[in-house]
């Protein structure tokens, strides 16, 4: 019970803190000071208190796009185990579940976005769910190799199980980690694929596609983006480090320690890369899935 | 030491994938670089006992391929003042996918052949079979002189991978005979192109058949 409220609360209150010390990587190498390490839990509290503008086209739709994806992404995050313990909810098969409940997000943000009418915010849906059509794939063949290694349909012992000393043990998870890199960046709209800060408006991706929500919706929208990034990186944590010390007091100490580590990583990736253009980043996206699918060709041939 | 090597060969497959997909041919030669100094650290990880040829072909190897070739190459594409291959003969991400293409073919086919025992549960050889397709993709779509250098690098690097199968009883002088070969020829190569530069305006291939004395 206690490690369930430990995970809940991990996952509940941590991610914005991702953000905030990607954003202070980013801030270091360019020389400047950068937001406060707790910016966007005081953007959460300012959006929250404000009032909402609805245009007159709008239906619930628009209102139920980013409290449906909230729902989506917490349950996702109920899923993964942080650290050696066991996920709050695990069943056989919840990978399948853990891919759609994101498919369903991405659906409700996208539906969201077309219901404000606006031909711009349909430019943007489209091309995240062109996108899309790359990283999904990439992402199942990752649990599949997962699944294989494991030998387990429950996305718990999957993640967590330690990779036996095994010749073909080591190359795949390389592979399918360089992969779901690539598929957290391209899903957070991190930097190569979609710069988060931009407002160059034809380039943009996921920023164009909540343009016209305000307020309190806004806040939940930044809130699920850093949370969907939590839970993508716990899940690439895992495929990274799938063995740790088996003490249960060191080990949410280890995990948070971790994600830390993979925000600073995504922070120097932001900070030494420029964006890739909108025609190239189809190749990134194929690349990852390639990776992912070598993964899954290593183990059985 | 099976688990390491196996990772040092799966990241050079995808150094093999970066180099078939950027068009810029800095990113090119960082990425083969890469590929060679990683290439240089297998014997270390193959060998549990390492013999002095061995550990003086890993020195060279990294030494030439991962720092002075690049130098060189870097160098005359400084001079050259070109940036990427404009219009490979096929694009991009075509090339990516006869890439990888390639490589699930070395993959299942490495499986079929008949190898030693102690060799197959590694990845060498399919490795191998890769990195030499690549090498020969790059050699045959790009245009510009000197991402055809690469393309030349990429398939030595494959050879190179082969050879470290037979390491304990390929002489020493082979090795690093071939690894000689290699710089002299980038090492011309890259002072051709610098030559080609000033004396015309265009370091395309398909330009320079028409070259007269």
């Amino acid at each position: 019970m206690a490690s369930t409220t430990i995970h809940v609360l991990l996952l509940l209150l941590m991610p914005p803190l991702l953000l905030g010390v990607i954003n202070k990587t980013k801030a270091f190498f360019g020389g400047r000071v950068g937001p406060p390490l707790l910016q966007l839990y005081y953007d959460i509290l300012k959006l929250m208190r404000k009032g909402i503008v609805l245009s007159d086209t709008t239906t619930w739709i628009f209102i139920a796009g980013p409290i449906i994806t909230l729902a989506a992404v917490v349950a996702a995050g109920l899923l993964v185990p942080f650290g050696q313990i066991q996920a709050p909810i695990t069943f056989t098969g919840d990978l399948i579940l853990f891919a759609y409940l994101f498919g369903l997000a991405r659906f409700l943000t996208t539906t969201a976005a077309l219901d404000t009418g606006s031909s711009f915010e349909g430019m943007g849906a489209a091309r995240e769910v062109t996108f899309a059509c790359f990283s999904e794939p990439a992402v199942f063949f990752a649990f599949l190799v997962l699944a294989k290694v494991s030998g387990s349909l429950t996305l718990s012992d999957m993640l967590r199980a330690s990779v036996d000393a095994s010749v073909m043990g080591s190359a795949p998870l390389i592979l399918i980690a360089i992969g779901l890199f690539v598929v957290l960046l391209a899903e957070n709209c991190r930097i190569p694929v979609d710069d988060p800060n931009t407002h160059l408006e034809l380039t943009m991706i996921h920023e164009v596609m909540v343009l016209d929500h305000s307020g309190p919706l806004l806040g939940v929208i930044l809130y699920t983006a850093s949370l969907k990034l939590f839970v993508l990186g716990a899940v690439l944590l895992h495929v990274l480090t799938p063995s740790y010390l088996s003490t249960d007091w060191l080990d949410w100490p280890l995990f948070v320690a971790g994600m830390l580590g993979l925000a600073v990583a995504v922070g120097i990736v932001e900070s030494v890369m420029a964006r890739l253009q909108m025609r190239h980043v189809p190749y990134l996206l194929v690349f990852a899935l390639i990776s992912c699918g070598f993964g899954f060709l290593l183990l059985i041939r | 030491m099976d688990n390491y090597l196996n990772g040092i060969l799966v990241i050079v497959l995808v150094l093999n994938l970066l180099s078939l997909g950027t068009s810029r041919i800095n990113t090119i030669i960082k990425a083969v670089s890469a590929q060679g100094a990683l290439l240089g650290i297998i014997p270390f990880v193959v060998h549990q006992h390492l013999t002095l040829p061995a550990v003086l072909v890993a020195v060279m190897a990294i030494a030439l391929k991962g720092i002075v070739i690049p130098l060189i190459m870097v160098h005359a594409l400084r001079e050259a003042q070109i940036k990427r291959e404009i219009e490979p003969m096929i694009g991009l991400l075509p090339s990516i996918i006869l890439g990888a293409v390639a490589t699930a073919f070395s993959l299942l086919f490495a499986s079929q052949l008949p190898l030693a025992s102690q060799h197959v549960g590694k990845l060498l050889v399919p490795t191998s079979i890769a990195t030499v397709f690549t090498g020969f993709i790059i050699l045959i779509t790009r245009y510009k002189a000197l991402t055809q250098v690469v393309g030349y690098l990429v398939l030595e690097n494959g050879i190179y991978i082969f050879g470290m199968l037979l390491i304990e009883s390929m002489p020493l002088i082979v090795e690093l005979g071939a690894l000689l070969d290699l710089f002299v020829g980038i090492f011309v190569i890259c002072i051709i192109t610098n030559h080609i530069n000033q004396a015309f305006s265009s370091m395309d291939t398909r330009r320079l058949v028409t070259l007269k004395e």
